[in-house]
């Protein structure tokens, strides 16, 4: 191993040898400010939206239309904007906070330990069916949600769950994608001789779980957690077709009802809505961008051990 | 287990059977076989829409794969300054809900206090309309490419970081630059994970409805009732109350799916094998 290190900093250009040998990054040190400068601009591309809603949630309805998108208004209006999104129509809006949290929290939180219980379960024992429902799973990784929400709404309609916060809840718990995550991860995470030991101990295999297997296996369970937080968070076909009370709504419908009486009412609406639906936006993405700002270690991690083991 | 029987097994199998029936106005629900599977092969308005999608599956999947790729590369390079910050913000996008992402580029493409318009007000160019007829669907990409780049892009960036150091030393004794190392040592390591990525994308987007459903609302006359077959399925058992047909229509859409996702395992099977 040393050998060939010391060959590859023999070869390389003499600009870098201040790069800590160690890393894989002395094999290709000079920066290209081509490169950079392209990277950057699609950079800005991505973030233009953001800095939009940003901007634009500082403006009254006034300014919206009078001044430049990217420029900040005279009259800064976000508190103002803020007030009216937390008092329009009795304060509605937080109700749909509130929902979305509940949704995603419960939602995720459920479908995590299940994933973790499920996946420990087939990775570390061996029951008739096993083959069976790992197939099932695979393949059931490839149906998205979309794809199951009528059905699913015809089959809670069936069972009288429609309006009820069971019917957004229920199918937030399954991750087949989560499922699989924590198989591969608790086949590495959780040594078998641990588990015999626990077992010679006397602990009953509930208590062997909860006590061992579940914290060896909790930065899988965080990663879990996290995409899933996101996809219930963010879900949108579902709750619309299962929700049919405004109170009952998560943010991403109640946002697209208001955009859509913003663009039909326009003069018989009494407070003007685009400002609402901007500074809703806003408020309704600042959690998952924070959390994925403070949690990258996680979301990468997940990624890259679905990628490589798929 | 049993919740994941009840919510993918259970509600495709009731689909299944709902859509063997049809709701008359004299005579209630009776058994049709698979009228309903007959009428959606050959009904226009949902083959409008399917088109629409495959179209749209052809043309923004190799853009949106092609743009996370060499993203990917370029992350991996370490040639760039700043890689972290360009690695983030392409992320970020997808902690945004669709919803709120086909709001953001609705706003700023359309024309009441649109971005666009106003630039090119400013600078005296014309921009046809994003949001009109012709250019909806593109715009659609657009939204979709940039929810989904930093997704992809990470997935191949993975990919390309399990590559091992061993591998780059000899191909850097054997002279081999940039390039070289690029196409002959990265790519061929990125394909499971791009066919990966190729059939994901191309299922969901099979599915799109969120980003049409938020436009639908800023120009209704753009965006049809069947402009994509889930859509249509949404309008038809919404809005037409033809609960029967539309599973039908999710069922043919769902089968779809199944089967691009059995292909692609047995050519990913392979990929595993040949590896071998």
């Amino acid at each position: 191993m040393s050998i060939t290190r010391i060959s590859t900093e023999a070869e390389a250009p003499p600009t870098h040898t201040s790069v800590p040998a160690s890393r894989r990054r002395t094999l290709k040190p000079r920066r290209s400010s081509a490169l950079t400068i392209i990277y950057w601009m699609l950079l800005a591309y991505f973030l233009l939206p953001l800095v939009w809603l940003l901007i634009n949630s500082t403006k009254s309805n006034e300014d919206l239309f009078t001044t430049f998108g990217l420029a900040f208004p005279a009259q800064w209006n976000v508190v103002a904007n803020l007030q009216s999104l937390v008092t329009y129509q009795d304060g509605i809006f937080v109700r749909w906070f509130a929902n979305t949290v509940l949704y995603a929290v419960v939602g995720a939180g459920g479908a995590a330990i299940l994933a973790a219980m499920g996946g420990y379960a087939l990775a570390k024992f061996d029951f008739p069916g096993r083959r069976a429902t790992l197939i099932t799973i695979l393949g059931a990784t490839a149906v998205p949600g979309t794809a199951l929400a009528v059905p699913t709404y015809m089959l809670f309609s069936q069972w009288g769950l429609i309006n009820t916060e069971l019917a957004v809840i229920i199918p937030a718990l399954v991750s087949p994608f989560g499922l699989f995550l924590m198989m591969v991860y608790a086949a590495d995470a959780v040594p078998d001789t641990l588990l015999e030991a626990a077992r010679i101990d006397g602990a009953g295999e509930l208590r062997t779980f909860w006590t061992i297997a579940f914290r060896l296996l909790a930065p899988g369970f965080v990663t879990v957690l996290l995409f899933q937080l996101v996809a219930t968070w963010n879900n949108y076909f579902l709750p619309l077709i299962v929700l049919n009370q405004a109170e009952k709504f998560p943010l991403t419908v109640g946002l697209s009802q208001w955009n859509k009486l913003a663009n039909a009412g326009g003069v018989n609406v009494a407070e003007p809505l685009y400002p609402l639906v901007i500074v809703g936006s806003l408020v309704a993405i600042l959690p998952l961008c924070v959390a994925f700002i403070f949690l990258q270690r996680y979301w990468q991690s997940g990624i890259a051990a679905g990628s490589v083991k798929q | 287990m049993v919740v994941f029987a009840i919510c993918v097994i259970a509600p495709l199998v009731y689909a299944l059977v709902i859509s063997f029936f049809r709701n008359q106005l004299v005579g209630g629900t009776v058994f049709v076989g698979f009228a309903n599977y007959l009428r959606a092969v050959a009904d226009p308005l949902l083959h409008e829409g399917a088109a629409r999608v495959v179209l749209f599956v052809l043309v923004q999947v190799p853009i949106m794969l092609f743009i996370s790729l060499t993203a990917a590369l370029a992350l991996d390079s370490g040639r760039m300054r700043g890689s972290k910050a360009v690695r983030l913000g392409l992320f970020l996008p997808y902690a945004v809900p669709s919803v709120v992402a086909a709001l953001m580029w609705g706003y700023i493409f359309g024309g009441q206090f649109g971005l666009v318009g106003q630039i090119s007000r400013s600078i005296g160019v014309s921009v046809p309309d994003l949001l009109g007829p012709a250019l909806m669907l593109p715009s659609i990409g657009n939204i979709v490419t940039w929810s989904m780049v930093g997704y992809n892009m990470l997935i191949f960036y993975a990919a390309l970081r399990a590559i091992p150091l061993e591998v780059y030393e000899a191909s850097a004794i054997d002279g081999a630059g940039e390039y070289r190392k690029a196409w002959s040592i990265k790519l061929p390591a990125l394909r499971p994970a791009m066919l990966i990525a190729l059939v994901f994308s191309a299922i969901g987007s099979l599915q799109l409805f969120n980003e049409p459903s938020i436009l639908q609302a800023l120009r209704p006359s753009v965006i049809s009732t069947n402009y994509t077959p889930n859509l249509y399925a949404y309008s038809l058992s919404f809005l037409g109350g033809q609960i029967n047909y539309a599973a039908a229509i999710a069922i043919l859409m769902g089968a779809i799916t199944v089967v691009i996702a059995f292909i692609a395992q047995g050519t990913a099977a392979g990929y595993r094998r040949v590896a071998k």
